[in-house]
Parts: structure tokens; sequence; C-alpha cells
């Protein structure tokens, strides 16, 4: 008998699965619908709805700095970058020019959030791939910066530390001899994830040829941040439209062509050197100067719509605010990186194995209060 | 005074031995006695894998600079009796529209042909409950009676999950048997014995069988090391509970004190492996260049231990280091890779015992 004979002898069924939104692999409360045949996924639905708060009809309700702390809980582990998007749009929106000081700090403290968002997701990815161990290296690291963000904002995931006009209040004197200690310390502990995971073979194995996804449909499903820079899509908004300090400093956008889950697993990696290397321009000379440039008690954005992208720790987070001249806006968009990124999920998920779902997911670095907002 | 102390375990138990004697009938004595001793072993092993349980909590959180459990009694010794308290004490909760009976058998067949399996071991030369001439053979047999308790179990619970659990492991267990099977083979040509009690004997005169065999003996024992992880499930193989894949893999569905059973079932599997290992690769209850033999009253049983930890530490540090292998790696590996090495292996020792090149 040939293979196909004995393929129409036997007789099997697809069969339907719900990963979530309980899976210790969702990262929170997505839900894959899976039809699998055998260990094959034939296709991923995503439902989504789970944890959806509403944040964006709750901002036309609120006033101008009241957004800026809701902005925390879309994706809680770049809060910073959030914070800075709204703050960027409010900004353009009333001309105001934030003083250099601000705008370093602002730069700083986005890529501190930063590492400490791909410490988390290194953690998790060697978790999702059965290498428990990661988890608690990269959370001995990224604590550290949560006890600066302690210090200098309050708090230490949800840091609220910007404001529409520059930021809450200055650093803490401690601020700069943390980071850098943090900078000093951290050098050496990139090197120790790289010899405990990277190097390894099975996880090469898991990861090298998975979840390959090319630069055309990186572009065409509209992918960002670290997953489209795996594909060789350049889309750093950092470096093609810099805002905050970005211009002034001199850093490489990674960029890999392989487009599989080892690629976006390396851009990651070599973007904590990218920001370390940021971090490290600026932290030595943060100019004087104030940290907020007086507002309105009550902020009234002239009648328009206004617009602004950053690069958060995902990708690309866009801010879309239409104000009608009143206290509150009409309406707010947020573009989130996590939502155009899920959307590609099954079309190269597809024909692969359970496993290799898991990986992809884990490099694709979800969080998914970001995605249903 | 040393001598008379070790010797008041054995003391006790030959009184016991005759003192039951005298009171019954032989048939009846001796069926006594075999159920005294089940239920010996049976509370010796309970506790033996509670204490591999802690050991593997106070291991993981070495590796993952934490502290581990330290908070019932000193040094957290007591939290594996307090875990196991909360599960026999939990609620048995079960999935609607299960196959009952086979869901309710599956913990037995894994628990009970794993403590089967500890009945032949040489503890130490007198320290063995069940010396037969095939015990290498019978351990094998017995052991991999567990998978299908876990086949069993997958298919029962009307869980997904725990279906595609149960299926990897079967086609793990199956694939990783041979390997077992064909590394224990290859040192079996160098005993020339099944029995457990003879091949440590062989190793009393000519070193342990790792030093005699030289070079196929370390291929087999790196092959029965990876087969071994395979076969009791452990990571990097375990892909039959691959929690970030599978919830739970096989026994999502199972609770309470048939959970237990299962985990329990998995740290003895692994006391096995290891024990099969340190009296097949080396020497048993031997101690290393027989640097206690002069000393009558130093408990041989404590080399065995020794060496069997050292083994167990070995699995946990694969656990605890190792990302998961996806399902057809895991075969690709087994059929492409360690099979062939192994019979190739098999014929290099045959070779090496017909020249006579054993050390």
């Amino acid at each position: 008998m040939t293979d196909q004979e004995i393929k129409n002898k036997i007789k099997t069924e697809e069969y339907f699965v719900n990963m979530g939104p309980q899976h210790p692999a969702a990262h929170g409360v997505l839900r894959l619908l899976l039809t699998i045949d055998g260990e094959i996924i034939k296709n991923v639905e995503p439902d989504l709805g789970y944890i959806h708060r509403s944040i964006e009809k709750m901002c036309e309700r609120d006033s101008y700095q009241q957004i800026v702390h809701l902005t925390d809980r879309m994706d809680y582990l770049s809060s910073n970058i959030n914070n800075e998007a709204v703050c960027l749009a409010v900004e353009k929106a009333l001309e105001i020019e934030v003083s250099d000081r601000v705008k370093v700090i602002r730069t700083i403290v986005s890529e501190l959030t930063r590492i400490a968002s791909h410490c988390l997701w290194w953690g998790v990815m060697g978790m999702d791939l059965g290498a428990l161990t990661t988890y608690f290296y990269a959370f001995r690291d990224r604590e550290l910066i949560n006890d600066i963000f302690e210090e200098t904002c309050g708090a230490r995931l949800t840091m609220n530390y910007n404001a529409p006009g520059g930021l809450m209040y200055d650093i803490h004197p401690n601020f700069v001899k943390r980071t850098k200690d943090f900078i000093k310390h951290f050098k050496t502990k990139i090197p120790e994830y790289d010899r405990l995971l990277t190097g390894n073979v099975i996880f090469q194995k898991r990861t090298k040829g998975v979840g390959i996804l090319t630069k055309e449909d990186a572009i065409s499903y509209g992918v960002s941040g670290p997953v489209a820079r795996g594909s060789g899509f350049a889309s750093d908004v950092r470096k093609h439209h810099p805002y905050s300090a970005y211009d002034r400093v001199d850093f490489k956008e990674v960029l890999l062509t392989e487009g599989d889950t080892f690629a976006r697993y390396q851009v990651r990696i070599m973007e904590l050197w990218e920001s370390i290397s940021i971090i490290e321009q600026l932290i030595d000379n943060i100019p004087e100067g104030s940290v907020k440039e007086p507002t309105k008690a009550v902020i009234k954005l002239p009648k328009g719509e206004y617009y602004q992208r950053v690069e958060a720790a995902r990708g690309e987070l866009g801010v879309y605010i239409n104000s009608t001249g009143a206290k509150n806006p009409y309406r707010v968009k947020f573009r989130s990186p996590g939502f155009s990124n899920l959307s590609v999920l099954n079309h190269i998920a597809k024909g692969s194995k359970i496993a290799d779902l898991v990986a992809t997911m884990a490099s694709f670095d979800f969080v998914i209060p970001d995605i249903d907002r | 005074m040393n001598f008379l102390i070790m010797n008041i375990p054995l003391n006790i138990v030959s009184t016991v031995h005759d003192w039951i004697y005298s009171i019954m009938p032989e048939t009846a004595a001796s069926i006594t006695v075999m159920v005294l001793i089940a239920v010996a072993y049976l509370a010796l092993f309970a506790v033996a894998g509670l204490y591999l349980v802690l050991l593997e909590r106070k291991v993981a959180a070495w590796f993952q600079l934490r502290l581990g459990p330290n908070r019932v009694g000193p040094l957290g010794l007591f939290q594996t009796i307090a875990d196991a308290l909360k599960l026999v004490s939990k609620e048995l909760t079960s999935n609607d529209r299960i196959d009952k009976f086979l869901y309710n058998l599956a913990p037995y067949f894994v628990i009970v042909s794993t403590l089967i399996g500890i009945s032949v071991f040489p503890f130490s030369k007198q320290f063995q409950a069940f010396d037969i001439n095939i015990g290498l053979f019978f351990l094998i047999a017995v052991s991999s009676i567990g998978v299908i308790g876990i086949l069993v179990g997958g298919w029962a619970s009307n869980n997904k999950f725990a279906l595609i659990g149960a299926m990897r492991s079967g086609l793990q267990t199956i694939s990783y048997e041979l390997s077992v099977g064909l590394s224990i083979l290859t040192m079996v040509l160098l005993t020339g014995t099944l029995q457990l009690s003879e091949i440590v004997e062989v190793q009393r005169t000519g070193g342990w069988l790792i030093l005699q065999g030289h070079i196929p003996a370390i291929i087999a024992f790196c092959i029965f090391m990876i087969a071994g992880t395979a076969e009791t499930n452990r990571a990097p193989f375990d892909l039959v509970e691959a929690e970030s894949e599978l919830g739970a893999g096989f026994h999502t569905e199972y609770s309470g004190m048939k959970f237990a059973y299962f985990f329990l079932a998995e740290f003895i599997n692994m006391f096995i492996i290891a024990s099969i290992a340190v009296v097949l690769f080396f020497g048993g209850w031997l101690s290393p260049f027989g640097i206690t033999d002069g000393i009558t009253w130093f408990p041989e049983v404590l080399w065995f231990l020794i060496k069997v930890l050292v083994i167990i530490f070995l699995m946990m540090w694969f656990r605890w280091t190792f990302p998961r292998l996806r399902v057809d790696q895991l075969l690709t590996l087994e059929w492409k890779y360690l099979l062939p090495l192994n019979l190739a292996n098999l014929m290099i020792m045959a070779i090496i015992i017909w020249m006579n090149w054993t050390i």
C-alpha cells in the first residue's frame, strides 16, 4: 500500500481544543480556538474580550491628565512608554516644547522600562519552552529596575511618571547612581542569559525555522516591534520618527531577516544591548532645567485630530485623539502593537505542532490587556 | 559496640520473624511475613517519595536563586508532610462523562507497578526483599506497566489535553523502552547474570562495571541516563505533562490522592532508574575502591543511597536546566540516533568480551 492508500484507510478526525482563557501559555486570558489534527494545528482563532475594560471609552469621560493613568493598564509591562505616548500627543496639540531635561529623563525611563519588559519576556520564553529556571534569573534583574522606579516614581508597575507638560516630579537623587549600578550589573548578566538559553541545542532546535513570518506578511498584517524587525521590516519608530531624546543618541536598529522564532528572540536580546547603550549615552549628562512646563489645571485641546506614535516594548503604539475643544476628548483610539501582531498568528501557526504554537506565541510576547484594552 | 548498634534493626527483624513462625502454622506465617515486609516497603517508599519531592523543590530552589520551602519545620523538613496531608484530605473532583472504572483504576496501575519494581532492589547484602535470578528483567518488565496507567488515565478523563498527553506518553515510553533495554543488555553481556545481587558481587573484584567495560560502558551509561529520564517522563522529556502546552497533561483531571499517586510514582520511578544505574554501573552497595571494606559495622546501604542520590541529583539538574523537546524531535533522537548507536555499542561490547579486552 502506498502512503496515500494507508491515509485513506485510516479515518481520522479533526477536533477543537480551547487553549485558554485559563492556560499557562496564554499569559493572561487569551483564548485560542485550535483546530487540531493529531498534533498538527489546522486553524487558530483568537477569541478576545476576556479582559476588555473599555479604556478607550473611559478616556472620553476623563480629563487629559487622567487619561495618562489609564494607559498604564494597557500594556502594563511598558507603562512608562504608554504614558509618554499620551503626554507627547497632548503636548503636540498644545504646542508645548518640554525642556531637554524632561526629554532625556523620559528616554532613560522608557529604555529602562523596555529592559524590564524584555527581561520578563526572556524569563517567560524559557518557561514556555520548558526551561523553568530562566524565569527566576530574569526576575532577579528586573527587580533592580523596579527598585529604581519605586524610588523615583513611587510605583513598581504602573508608574504614572509622565504628565502632560513634563514629569510628575524630578528624579530621585539616587536615580543616576542606581541606574549606573544596574547597567554595570546587567552587562554581566546578558552573557549569562546567552549561556543558559541561547546556546542550548534543544532551545535552538525548538526555535530555528519555527513560525516563519516573511517580510511581506509582516508589512501587510501591520506587524511592528521586535517581531517585525526579526523579519527584516525596519519599523523602529525611535529611529525613523524620533521623539523625546532619541534623535540625539546613537543606536542601531536591530534587523534580522530569518523571520523565525529564534530571530525574534535574538532581536530582543540585541535590543537589550541597544537600550543599555542609549542609557549609557544619556545618563551622565542629564541637562538641567524644569521638569514640568506650566499647563492649565483644566487642559483643553484645540479642535482637531492628533496622532502620536512611539515604540513600546512590543512594537508601535499609536495614540489618536479627536478633540472638539472640550476638557475631555471626543474620541480616543490606541493602536496597540499586540493586536496587530496577534492577527498574524493564524497565518504562521497553520501546519505547525502545538509545541511550535507555544514557542511562536512566546516569541511574539503578548500582553493580553494590551490586545483587549 | 558499634557493631551491635548497627545490627539492632536486623536483630529485631529476625526476632519478629522467629516469633511469627513460632505462633502460627508455616503457611500462615510466611504469608504474614510477606505482608509485613510489603507494608514496611510501602511505608518506606511513601516517605522516600515524599522526601524526594522535598529534595526536588530544594534543588530547584538552588538552581533558581531561591530558598525553597523553609517555613514548615526546621529547614522546611515537614513541608512535604503538610503537602501530603493536604492531598489526602482534598476532595476528589472529576470531570463530566468520564469512564468511571478506568478513571479510578489508572492511578493504581502507575503506583502499583512502581512499588512492585522496588521489591527487587539490592539495598545491601542483607537488605533485599526479593532476590530472583531474573531481577533486572523483572524490573524492566514491571516498570513498563506504568504507561498503561497513564494511557488509561488520559483516555478516561474526557479531556482533550489529557488525551494528547496520554498519547504522547505511549509514543515516548514505547520508543525509549528500547534504549533502556538495549543499554542494560550491553551491561548484562559484561556481567553474565540478571540477578541484581550477583551483578553487584561481580563488581567486588573487578571494579565498577563502568570501568570494567570502558568506552562501551560509558556510552551505555549516557544512553541509559537519557532514555531513563525519558522513561520517567521528566524534563527535558516531560512532553506528557508539558505544562505550557497541555496544562498538566494526562493528570489534568485528577485531584487529591489520585493525583498524589501519579506524582509519587514519578519520583519513585526516578529512584528506580537511579538504582538501576547504580547497580549496573557504579557497584551498587559496594564502597568506592573498597574504602570501607574493613569496617564491619559500616552500613553498606549508605553507599547505595549516596550513589542513588547523586544520580537523582543529576536528573534534577537536567530538569531545571534544559528546555523541553518537541514530540517529533523526541522520536528523531530515539530512532535515528540512540537506537543505532545502541546497537553498534552492543556489538562493540560483544567484541570486547569475545576478545577478552575487559579490564
